[in-house]
């Protein structure tokens, strides 16, 4: 049924279709209008037997979710930025114990500073925390992916995070294709736990494994992963079958055959590169996108064949590694390891810095040419930067790099003290 | 279901790790010799049969108890307890009412007509036994117990010996005699009363008697010479109690002195209150402390109006009158003459100085040896005369009825092993199940029982039994009282306590057993064993 | 005359079993039937007070639900000793998953068996104090809030014992630990507000609120078995001596937390929406040196100087809890 609704409110009525059995809220900002809406939908009676909990925290969020998922419950939560650093050490823990929780990332910069829009910074940082991990290109992606995730957590028994563009995706009202529940039923079958809490059968679950076992148990949790490689396009094929909406499997390309550059992204920014794209390639440019769903596992193989003859990738990154740069770009290069294409990575919409075509289009030609620095910041202020580092370098003192920026720039220099 | 490798285990499959192989020191469990059972003349285990009464089963505490000694109800009234004064109860509150205990045990089997367990087959032989008194009565029932003929040979026309001819109707009343021995009677023992024997070699030989058991009592009261007008006021305890079991009771006049400090001292005294004595007066030449009664009776004595004249001696007996000298202890506790002196009014003197046997009837045995008025005997109470053992007062030591009841043991089983040309068997010796030893946190907070006492108008006017009984609840909350020492009881502590659960429970009156395969050796179960029956001992490879 | 004594049982209840009480009457820890929740061949150090309390919290919990009982666990002692691959004690249902999340994690599980209908299946949350009284407090201080369906359990030995001994919000004044040695002016642990958990969760109001040591099974299992009786949150927190932290002689566990509650140092009381309604009172009582003194974590007390005004101070804690808590009988509840 086609809604002309907020992100959000599509994410939780995606999430609401799945049957979720217990829910677990902290309020994050932008995550929070999906845990309100499903708090409304639960207390209205419209999800059925279903508990929603409201917790102190996120790292009792995703604990609660760990208790509930272990006995046998389908387990959800979401949240965002900060919230997923709170909650990183039972992040690594739901996805030990192999319990397939499905969590949505509002995704959001990491402070300090702090800052509330968004970026890709937050679920980055979890990328090896042994979650699947897929980017909503769209908010029907995004309501399409949840839907897919929880099929997809339970049968490999690993949980998955749904990323979701903070703002641009959860906060923006868009016509959004919404399932019958009769549909969902049809593609979700009830929760089956490969382990369970049981007094019938009863089991430890956590044991501490030492040396003689844990690389074997780590080494499992990656073939566990790994696995999604295949099932990930088998099920966004069935999907597609059932749904008549394709979500494209692993990655989604646009207009790659024959492209000599290829742009390479996760999430909403797909939509302003393509937009570029066409520019681009109605003025005569060999260019072509790749929008990655399943960042985790990482689709090395498909991404080889997509790329083919392509002679330079360009990797629009929405977060940074500090210290060498790129995240995407070095799963990238990995994967195209040998071709001796070059792979250039653009650091872009950081703190929810807006990503203007125009930008772009300047960055990609310039790649096209093979003029672009390996490493850009898109729309860096140069002048700003310069005039810190001359500062650091005279000054040699310790502080808030950012309140030094801002303090130069004016914009809040009166009211600091 | 498919569990995740490693993370997800079977339940309680550490099992298969050993933790056993940590440790250094293992538990044992141990039976250690409760104080009551050490200190019980008689032998008796104390302990095991108050374990019984605790839970209500008396026929099978008496059962326990009638192992060692026979005279139950007799016991429950005359022994002085030495077991009470070992009970380790005594260091926590007060000490384990055994006495009452045992006396309900022994009255609740006269009430219920109990019979001791059926004899061992019999042995063909035949033993005399001279003496119906604790001593004979207790070898004779021993040795019935393992299949050999008794007779039993007493001068007097009535069984008891001196519990009949020593000790005051109050304490004792008869009936309860009676009944203690017509059960040793009923075992199939021959009791031939009126028959004095003069020559034991010939009666032997005459009635084919195997071995013989002397247990002849301290009947002849010994005398101190006091100067006297009237010699026939003075008399002797021995005399006056005897007297008491005949037709006619001693006269001993409105005011009675009696001269001692002992037991029968006080029997006397009170006996003299009974028969209407307005004063009875104890003579004794030392002090409170020093007195060799036991305290329970000077009290009651006491009570009843009985009066101490302390620090004392008789120096001269007149008509009516004696001279009393007032003595003073010197630094050696000895009472020396202060030549102070007194007269007091006194119809009657009693002395009560002691008893001597009347070893008559070995002066046809030159083999024994006797010093000092009393038969020597060896570890096993045998005479210097092969086949011929004694026992009770005639042996020397403490004289009263439990140590005789205890010789009459002892020899029963030597007699035993003589009859089977064999040695009586060691028991192994337990260590000493001693204060320390206990975890008497564990035990409720419990103080003695008192028994009940008859008023004191009836204590002065009758003859009868002064201390009462206990009713069955108040038996069992005194047996409740035992700690056990020494000896599990199975309180669960142990399987409790274990952090490793490596104690097996093996179900009532089975007790536990250690699993040393997971038991790390942490002392805890030995530790809080309430009665110290878990000895830690070195690992030893 | 003293009459009618039979309701006397020669050890009453102090001791774990008595053979002279009826069948109802006796403790979990005595039958034979016992779960041994936490089996054999744990690691726990010898004379280790957790791996005891544990068992027989969790036995009687077991008793009290008939087997349908599922426990989450924070990381600690515990959960080390207990579960090391690839041999688990535990014979209940029983997840890890961090050091401070037992009770949300219990939290989940209890709401999964609500949306699953299994309302005959109950859930306990344990952890040592440093999961409990610290790492573990927000998710714990949440799970109360909302009144969760939850027995959380502490089991506090004072301290973090799993890393080396290290000081915890429950480490009593003076104490030495690895992270409060005994050296410099003030020697050990400082004197400082204490946190008494117990207290906190009765301010939450919630149903039940208990605290119990290993040295009186019988009211740890009376505690637990009511506890089991009652829904939404309930905590007990029990005093579980470790040989190992508290520098004591193994088999001096269950002594030295009989000597915590007979000092007056661990009050023992229960408490139901937030007011007290019963508290063990002191038998025998004992001066806190007693206790004191069987512990190298208090040597410093005692050697080279006897520490008289410090003991002294440790003395009035104890006489304000007596105070406090009417550990003498005495007072209003």
């Amino acid at each position: 049924m086609l809604k002309q609704i907020e992100g959000s409110r599509a994410v939780a009525e995606a999430v609401a279709l799945c049957r979720p059995e217990v829910i677990c809220a902290y309020p994050i900002t932008p995550q929070t209008h999906i845990v309100e809406n499903l708090g409304q939908m639960v207390k209205a009676g419209e999800v059925d037997n279903c508990e929603f909990i409201n917790v102190e925290s996120e790292f009792a969020a995703l604990s609660v979710a760990i208790g509930a998922s272990a006995t046998g419950a389908r387990a959800y939560t979401a949240t965002a930025s900060q919230g997923l650093l709170f909650m990183a050490e039972a992040v690594y823990n739901a996805s030990g114990l192999g319990l397939p929780i499905v969590m949505t990332i509002g995704n959001r910069a990491i402070g300090a500073p702090i800052n509330i829009w968004n970026d890709q910074q937050d679920s980055m940082s979890m990328r090896d925390a042994g979650w699947i991990q897929l980017y909503a290109e769209t908010n029907q992606d995004a309501v399409d992916l949840h839907i897919q995730a929880t099929r997809l957590a339970e049968e490999l028994s690993v949980p998955v995070m749904v990323c979701v563009d903070g703002f641009i995706l959860t906060h923006a009202y868009e016509r959004v294709d919404i399932p019958t529940q009769e549909q969902v039923d049809a593609f979700v079958p009830a929760f089956e736990p490969r382990q369970l809490l049981d007094p019938a059968e009863p089991v430890t679950i956590g044991a501490m494994v030492g040396p003689e076992a844990f690389t074997e148990v780590r080494y499992l949790a990656h073939y566990r992963q790994m696995q999604a490689l295949w099932l990930i396009p088998e099920l966004a094929e069935e999907y597609e079958q059932q749904f008549g909406r394709s979500t494209g499997g692993l990655l989604r390309s646009y207009r790659s055959d024959d492209a000599e550059t290829l742009v390479i992204a996760l999430g909403s920014v797909n939509g302003t590169i393509k937009d570029v794209v066409d520019k681009l390639r109605d003025e005569g440019t060999a260019i072509g996108s790749v929008s990655i769903t399943s960042f985790r596992p990482f689709p090395a193989k498909r991404l080889r064949e997509v790329v083919g003859q392509a002679r330079r990738v360009v990797v629009i990154e929405k977060s940074l590694a500090v210290g060498i740069g790129g995240i995407v770009s070095t799963d990238v290069r990995m994967a195209l390891a040998g071709a001796g294409l070059p792979v250039y990575t653009v650091v872009a919409g950081l703190g929810g810095r807006a990503i203007t075509q125009a930008s772009l289009r300047e960055a990609l030609l310039k790649a096209h040419r093979d003029v672009l620095e390996r490493l850009t910041f898109l729309d860096l202020r140069h002048d700003v930067i310069h005039r810190e580092i001359e500062r650091l370098e005279t000054q040699r003192r310790s502080g808030p790099v950012a309140e030094n920026i801002l303090r130069q720039l004016g914009s809040v220099a009166d009211h600091i003290g | 279901m498919r569990r995740p490798y490693a993370i997800t285990l079977d339940v309680g499959s550490s099992l298969a790790n050993l933790t056993g192989s940590w440790r250094s020191e293992r538990p044992v469990y141990v039976d250690r010799l409760p104080p009551c059972n050490s200190a019980c003349p008689a032998g008796e285990n104390i302990q095991q049969w108050l374990f019984h009464a605790e839970e209500g089963n008396y026929q099978a505490a008496w059962r326990v108890l009638v192992r060692d000694n026979p005279l139950a109800a007799i016991m429950g009234r005359v022994c002085y307890h030495p077991c009470e004064s070992a009970c380790n109860r005594g260091l926590l509150d007060e000490s384990v009412g055994i006495n009452a205990v045992e006396r309900f045990l022994g009255d609740e089997a006269n009430r219920q007509g109990w019979q001791f367990d059926p004899i061992a087959a019999d042995s063909g032989r035949r033993v005399m036994v001279v003496g119906s008194g604790p001593a004979g009565l207790s070898a004779a029932y021993h040795l019935r117990r393992r299949g050999h003929g008794v007779v039993i040979f007493e001068a007097e026309s009535t069984a008891g010996g001196m519990m009949r001819f020593g000790i005051p109707q109050y304490r004792l009343p008869r009936s309860v005699l009676d009944s203690d021995v017509q059960r040793i009677v009923d075992m199939g023992v021959e009791l031939r009363l009126g028959q004095r024997v003069d020559d034991i070699e010939a009666t032997m030989q005459q009635e084919k008697f195997d071995a013989c058991f002397l247990g002849v009592g301290s009947q002849i009261g010994k005398r101190a010479y006091i100067p006297a007008g009237d010699a026939r006021r003075i008399t002797d305890a021995v005399a006056v109690l005897h007297q008491m079991e005949g037709e006619n009771k001693p006269l001993l006049g409105r005011r009675v002195v009696v001269y001692g400090g002992g037991n029968t001292a006080i029997d006397v005294a009170r006996t003299a209150r009974r028969l209407g004595a307005e004063e009875s007066i104890v003579v004794y030449r030392r002090t409170r402390e020093k007195m060799p009664a036991h305290s329970h009776e000077l009290n009651e004595a006491l009570e009843e109006g009985v009066k101490v004249k302390w620090l004392s001696t008789i120096a001269a007996a007149g008509d009516e009158t004696i001279t009393v000298e007032k003595m003073q202890l010197d630094e050696s506790g000895n009472p020396q003459p202060t030549g102070e002196f007194e007269t007091m009014q006194a119809d009657s003197v009693v002395l009560a100085l002691g008893q001597d046997v009347d070893l008559d009837l070995l002066a046809r045995l030159p083999e024994l040896n006797i010093e000092r008025g009393v038969v020597q005997v060896d570890a096993l109470q045998m005479t210097g005369r092969r086949g011929i053992f004694a026992g009770g007062d005639m042996v020397g030591g403490e004289r009263t009825v439990t140590v005789a009841v205890g010789h009459g043991k002892k020899a029963a089983r030597a007699i035993d092993a003589y009859l089977r040309d064999s040695t009586p068997a060691q028991a192994a010796k337990h260590e000493l199940a001693t204060f320390d030893r206990l975890n008497t946190w564990y035990y409720s907070d419990a103080p003695k029982t008192i028994r009940p006492v008859l008023d004191i108008i009836r204590r002065q006017s009758t003859f009868d039994e002064v201390v009462g009984s206990l009713d069955e609840a108040t038996a069992l909350y005194e047996a409740r009282r035992c700690m056990s020492c020494g000896n599990c009881f199975e309180c669960d502590t142990c399987y409790g306590v274990c952090p490793d659960n490596a104690v097996i429970k093996l179900g009532p009156g089975k007790g536990f057993e250690f699993n040393y395969d997971y038991c790390k050796g942490c002392g805890l179960c030995a530790a809080e064993c309430p009665c110290g029956a878990i000895r830690m001992e070195p690992e030893v490879d | 005359m003293r009459t009618s004594h039979v309701k006397f049982y020669q050890t009453g209840t102090f001791t774990v079993g008595n053979r002279l009480l009826s069948e109802t009457e006796r403790s979990v820890q005595s039958t034979l039937e016992r779960t041994n929740a936490l089996n054999s061949g744990h690691r726990a150090c010898q004379g280790c007070g957790e791996a005891l309390g544990a068992r027989y919290a969790i036995d009687a919990a077991m008793r009290a639900t008939n087997n349908q009982l599922i426990a989450a666990n924070a990381t600690g002692c515990l959960e080390v000793f207990s579960t090391p691959y690839p041999e688990t004690s535990w014979q209940v249902p029983w997840i890890h998953s961090l050091f401070g999340n037992a009770a949300a994690v219990a939290t989940g599980v209890a709401a999964a068996l609500r949306v699953k209908g299994r309302t005959d299946t109950r859930v306990v949350a344990q952890g040592g104090d440093g999961g409990t009284t610290d790492i573990g407090f927000g998710c714990l201080s949440g799970m109360f809030e909302r009144n969760d369906d939850v027995l959380y359990i502490c089991y506090d030995n004072e301290a973090y014992m799993n890393t080396g001994v290290q000081r915890s919000s429950a480490t009593p004044p003076t104490a030495r630990t690895a992270t409060t040695q005994a050296v410099g002016p003030e020697p050990g642990n400082v004197f400082g507000q204490g946190k008494n958990v117990p207290l906190i969760a009765m301010a939450h109001e919630i149903p039940y609120v208990a605290t119990a040591s290993v040295a009186d099974v019988r009211d740890l299992e009376a505690k637990v078995t009511k506890a089991m009786s009652m829904h939404g949150a309930r905590y007990i927190h029990i005093l579980v001596p470790c040989p190992l932290g508290w520098g004591s002689a193994p088999h001096d566990t269950v002594k030295l937390a009989r000597l915590a509650t007979e000092s007056g140092l661990f009050p023992v009381f229960e408490a139901e929406r937030g007011e007290i309604t019963d508290r063990r009172t002191i038998r025998k009582q004992v001066p806190v040196e007693e206790y004191l003194r069987l512990q190298r974590r208090f040597a410093h007390l005692f050697k080279p100087v006897l520490q008289v005004d410090v003991i002294a101070r440790l003395q009035a804690a104890a006489d304000r809890n007596i105070r406090r808590f009417g550990l003498h009988g005495q007072g209003e509840l």
